[in-house]
């Protein structure tokens, strides 16, 4: 069971993206700001992303991506966001209903004001790809090769092939080797580097770590383990030019062959999503399609620099407050009108106060029985009588009006409900 | 001193399982050996998980009568076992005139084989069956009791039942040779330990033939592996939700556009004969061969939606029908052999096995019989393997009550198909345990969805780790020489 | 005289310099399209620095191993050095953010710093 079961902004990830988000919804005013993780702790990819490079831009620091996740953890802290960790969205509603499930808190469900959606990317497999050959052990992408290198603590094989020359795949390269691996080769299937440069020149060229570009893998060869990858040139067209075929011994192949952002629960949600971005279509406050489903981080597209998706995050989380708040303001403005003794029914159901201020506001109602005696007709709240009229008799044909009027208007405001009872005066 | 058993099973498969569990009934020991890691893992697991309705096997052959008899087995099997299956027909589709006589052809055979429930629908009523088919459709077979299931679930369903009656399983045991008194077989020798037994029954798969010649039978008969490829489409992007069958060719049923009962497309199999028994690699050929079968029945299936590719062996066997009068050189082997003593022997149990194992228990069953053992019924036989919690299937208010049980089915561990910790460690610990990833992934449907085991493989690396009281550098794949991992980060080898 | 090839990583630009050379000086520098191209040249081709991430192992930590990095750079040709110094290490759980896990490695000047922190197993 939760504590609460509605808040104002509930931001899915707990990566960059999400936390500038929840960090900016509770500047904006938001009171309640829930973070969902399914991690054990959050961070998302931050965790994992050991070397340096990230907060140039927004904090004028080198720091590396643990660093940068924790000095806006902290922050979103102090301001109070709550964390839900180890913790998994499983449905999103296009109501902004969520239900999650984790071992502390079992199945549980809870609404949101306004959705962050911040999930990240998940990385582009092997079968996606359609490399030919056995399915051994030992194919993995570089980021499931990075969370068990520098966060489980073990490594996954002793020599290396790295197909993708994207930057996760290259300071993979960097710190395999600094591990004691040794990395045979890096293949990239375009005439060009995937990644930045500088990866190029602190990972590979310092570790004399051969690229070759134009290259990619003809087939996967091993039984229970990878023994060998059969690397091949390509043309322009990426189709295999023969003869060029090279056998390389390893015993791991790994995968940086693209990011795809993970909009399962965007999709569910009944979010609309760009082909070409693989991301939600947004607008300038990262509101989706969906009112009140905002989208922040690589969720929207791929970003190559941390310090953007935090500006982004902290966009989408300054759009989801001001909308929670004003769902809240709605909420607020409505109080519930409620049949009470010998009462059967009332219309309306709820009333905006705003009206009462301006106009009158008529309640119909009709009563369980007939009560053929002079009779009080009270409208009041938990701890107020608001007004108060009479009637010699009251019988359920015959609909019974109380009018509340803009004088009642500052009464009405103390009630969190109306309740009507009808009573016959003998019994006051 | 040796063990005896009265019966041992040699090979873990759907049809050794389905042999064990009917066994199993019987006052009588039964050990059932396999070599892998795990049951199944031969063609049992890489099949395209069709219930045949019998239309295609050649009639009079053993293989017809097996797949005739299996099919209606089918709803009674997976009420005992509790397994998905659905019996939702299928249809063999003509893609233009000169395809129909083909088809008809088809339902003539299948008259012939016994099989019922068949009709011949016109283009139009195929299209508005399948909105997607090819418009070039002339008209199709329908045959109602053709159906789906799960294969990995149907063979460690039977296990794990046969396993509840007694039954003794051993994994990674590889059967060696016999031990023979005479011309009488009176044990086995594996990896591991030697058995002695009063039956021994050969279900080795693939490698049947080599069993079989080992006691002295049917030299000339042999097995080659047949490869079939698959792709595996995303669910959310692609469903076609009917088993649709090409017109068949020399080298089989042909590639098939199907639903699975997890609800994915699958598409295949390619049948390409090879030499190597083990080699089950994908190849550019095979998944371009699927890429155009595919497009003739769906023209619009788009190979950019496929999450998965694998590929499965077959024994192809080249046994001739001891049907008389027949010309027919693929049949099935189920015999009681006369030259050797106390065998059963199969072999070449290729499509429709998966459909005809039920069926095929039973014979082999009844050969025990017509020869003179006494099988004696069990009192206290159960034959209901119960099912357990599949958390994805589950409704809001299932999932609740569940985790309320027991709380690790509220730890989500693979996040595309659902699948929760508590359900990994029941696998765990199940009649049959599961021990390798590969072992939990056929059982729980973990890692086969777009993410392919990207987030849940370090996860379910340490709770195998954790529940087997093993290293996670011990943990592996699929047996022994497949381990995820070598050693510490900070344990640099010099 | 020597001609040295290097790509320059002052920005994201990646500009092809030639540097070139007379033992440990160096007498040219082309292909930077700016100043701090130069300078990097120079420092590169006569003394490399690099940063250098890696990670130590923890006893009773959340996870078994917490990332360091060196608060700035040190020479290139010193890194297999400083690694096998950070390997040495094991240190208890909780660390905190930013603590100095080994001043002044090798006398370099630079010390190697906790990139997070890392609380004890619950």
């Amino acid at each position: 069971m939760l504590a609460k079961n509605i808040y104002d902004v509930v931001v899915i990830g707990s990566g960059p993206g999400g936390v500038a988000a929840a960090i900016a919804a509770k500047q904006a005013g938001a009171d309640d700001v829930l973070v969902i993780e399914r991690d054990v702790e959050p961070g998302g990819i931050l965790v994992q992303c050991i070397h340096n490079g990230f907060g140039l831009t927004s904090l004028k620091e080198d720091l590396p991506g643990p660093g940068y996740a924790q000095y806006y953890l902290d922050q979103a802290k102090a301001l109070g966001v709550e964390f839900l960790l180890d913790t998994m969205v499983l449905d999103v509603t296009s109501q902004r209903k969520l239900y999650l499930s984790s071992q502390e808190h079992g199945y549980v469900d809870l609404e949101a004001r306004a959705l962050v959606m911040a999930m990240g990317c998940r990385e582009r497999t092997r079968a996606q790809i359609r490399i030919p050959g056995m399915r051994p052990n030992g194919v993995f992408t570089a980021g499931t090769a990075q969370r068990w290198v520098n966060v489980e603590g073990w490594m996954p094989g002793k020599k290396f092939v790295i197909l993708g020359s994207g930057d996760i795949g290259m300071i993979m390269a960097r710190r395999l080797t600094y591990e004691g691996a040794k990395v045979e080769r890096v293949l990239e299937i375009q005439s060009y580097l995937s990644g930045l440069t500088r990866n190029y020149v602190q990972c590979l060229q310092d570790y004399d770590i051969p690229l070759q570009l134009n290259y990619t893998i003809k087939r996967i060869m091993g039984k229970n383990r990878v023994e060998a990858i059969e690397a091949v040139q390509v043309d322009q067209r990426w189709n295999f030019v023969p003869g060029t075929e090279e056998i390389i011994p390893c015993d791991t192949l790994l995968l940086s062959v693209g990011l795809i952002p993970e909009n399962e629960l965007s999709r569910k949600a009944g979010v609309i999503l760009d082909p070409v971005t693989g991301g939600p279509f947004v607008d300038e406050t990262f509101q989706t399609n969906v009112p009140g489903v905002f989208a922040a981080g690589n969720v929207v597209h791929v970003y190559d620099l941390v310090d953007w998706v935090t500006e982004a995050g902290f966009g989408a989380g300054k759009g989801a407050a001001k909308f929670a708040l004003a769902q809240k303001a709605a909420e607020q403005r409505y109080t519930p009108v409620k049949a009470g003794r010998n009462v059967r029914y009332v219309v309306p159901h709820k009333l905006d106060k705003q009206t009462l201020e301006q106009e009158e506001v008529h309640l119909q109602m009709r009563v369980t029985k007939p009560i053929e005696e002079d009779v009080w007709i009270e409208v009041h709240g938990e701890n107020n009588s608001i007004v108060r009229r009479s009637e010699r008799y009251v019988r359920p044909g015959e609909m019974v009006t109380v009018v509340l009027r803009p004088a009642h208007y500052a009464e009405v405001c103390k009630a969190g409900t109306l309740t009507i009872d009808i009573y016959p005066k003998s019994e006051a | 001193m040796q063990e005896k058993f009265d019966f041992i099973v040699i090979g873990g498969g759907v049809v050794g399982s389905m042999i064990a569990r009917w066994l199993s009934r019987y006052e009588a020991s039964v050990l059932l050996i396999e070599k892998e890691a795990d049951i199944g893992m031969g063609c049992s697991s890489a099949n395209t998980a069709i219930v045949h309705a019998g239309y295609d096997p050649m009639p009079g052959s053993l293989k017809a009568k097996m797949n005739v008899r299996g099919n209606p087995m089918w709803d009674q099997l997976a009420g005992e076992l509790n397994f998905a299956f659905e019996r939702r027909g299928d249809y063999v589709v003509a893609i233009g005139d000169e395809e129909i006589p083909l088809v008809e052809k088809l339902m003539e055979q299948g008259k012939k084989n016994g099989v019922p429930g068949m009709i011949m629908l016109n283009g139009a009523e195929v299209r508005a069956r399948e909105k997607n088919i090819n418009p070039e459709v002339a008209g199709a077979l329908w045959a109602s009791t053709g159906g789906i299931c799960d294969p990995f679930q149907v063979t460690v369903a039977a296990a794990e039942n046969a396993v509840m009656n007694g039954v003794k399983v051993m994994l990674n045991t590889a059967f060696l040779g016999f031990i023979t008194e005479g011309n009488r077989i009176i044990g086995v020798r594996t990896n591991h330990e030697d058995f002695l037994a009063r039956w021994t029954i050969n279900s080795a798969g693939m490698y049947s033939d080599d069993v079989m010649h080992k006691a002295g039978v049917r030299p000339e008969f042999l097995i080659k592996a047949r490869r079939g490829e698959y792709f595996v489409f995303d669910r959310a992007d692609i469903q076609i939700d009917n088993v649709l069958f090409p017109v068949p060719s020399s080298k089989g049923k042909g590639i098939l556009v199907t639903t699975t009962v997890h609800g994915n497309t699958v598409v295949g199999p390619t049948g390409t004969v090879i030499d190597d028994k083990e080699d089950s690699s994908t190849s550019t050929e095979g998944l371009q061969e699927l890429a155009d079968g595919a497009k003739k029945l769906i023209p619009g299936l788009n190979l950019k939606y496929a999450i998965a590719t694998f590929s499965g062996l077959r024994p192809m066997g080249n046994a001739p029908t001891k049907t008389p009068g027949l010309n027919y050189n693929a049949d099935y082997i189920i015999e009681i052999p006369e030259d050797v003593q106390v065998f059963v022997n199969l072999g070449g149990i290729e499509s429709p096995g998966l459909t005809s194992a039920p069926a095929i228990a039973e014979m082999v069953v009844d050969l025990l019989k017509d020869a003179g053992e006494p099988l004696v019924e069990k009192k206290d036989w159960d034959p209901i393997r119960p099912a357990r919690p599949r958390f994805r299937d589950m409704t809001h208010k299932e999932r609740q009550l569940l985790c309320e049980m027991d709380p690790r089915f509220g730890r989500v561990i693979c996040r595309c198909e659902n699948v929760t910790e508590g359900e990994i460690i029941a696998e765990v610990h199940a009649p049959i345990p599961a021990i390798t990833y590969d072992a939990i992934k056929r059982r729980t449907w973990l890692g086969t969805g777009r993410c392919q085991g990207g987030f849940d493989m370090p996860r379910v690396v340490n709770i195998l780790a954790r529940e087997l009281g093993i290293s996670p550098t011990e943990v592996t794949k699929r047996g022994h020489g497949s381990e995820y991992l070598y050693r510490p980060t900070k344990e640099v080898e010099d | 005289m020597e001609e040295r090839n290097l790509i320059c990583t002052a920005c994201p630009m990646g500009c092809r310099l030639v540097v070139k050379m007379e033992g440990d000086q160096v007498l040219q520098i082309a292909g930077n399209r700016c100043r701090r191209g130069e300078s990097f040249g120079r420092q590169e081709a006569i003394a490399p620095q690099r940063m250098v991430a890696s990670t130590v192992r923890v006893l009773n930590g959340f996870h078994p191993l917490l990332p360091v990095y060196t608060k700035g750079t040190v020479p290139k040709k010193k890194i297999a050095e400083v690694l096998a110094e950070i390997r040495k290490v094991q240190i208890a759980a909780p660390v905190a953010n930013k603590t100095v896990i080994i001043k002044n490695i090798l006398g370099t000047g630079v010390d190697v710093v906790a990139s997070r922190d890392m609380p004890a197993k619950a």
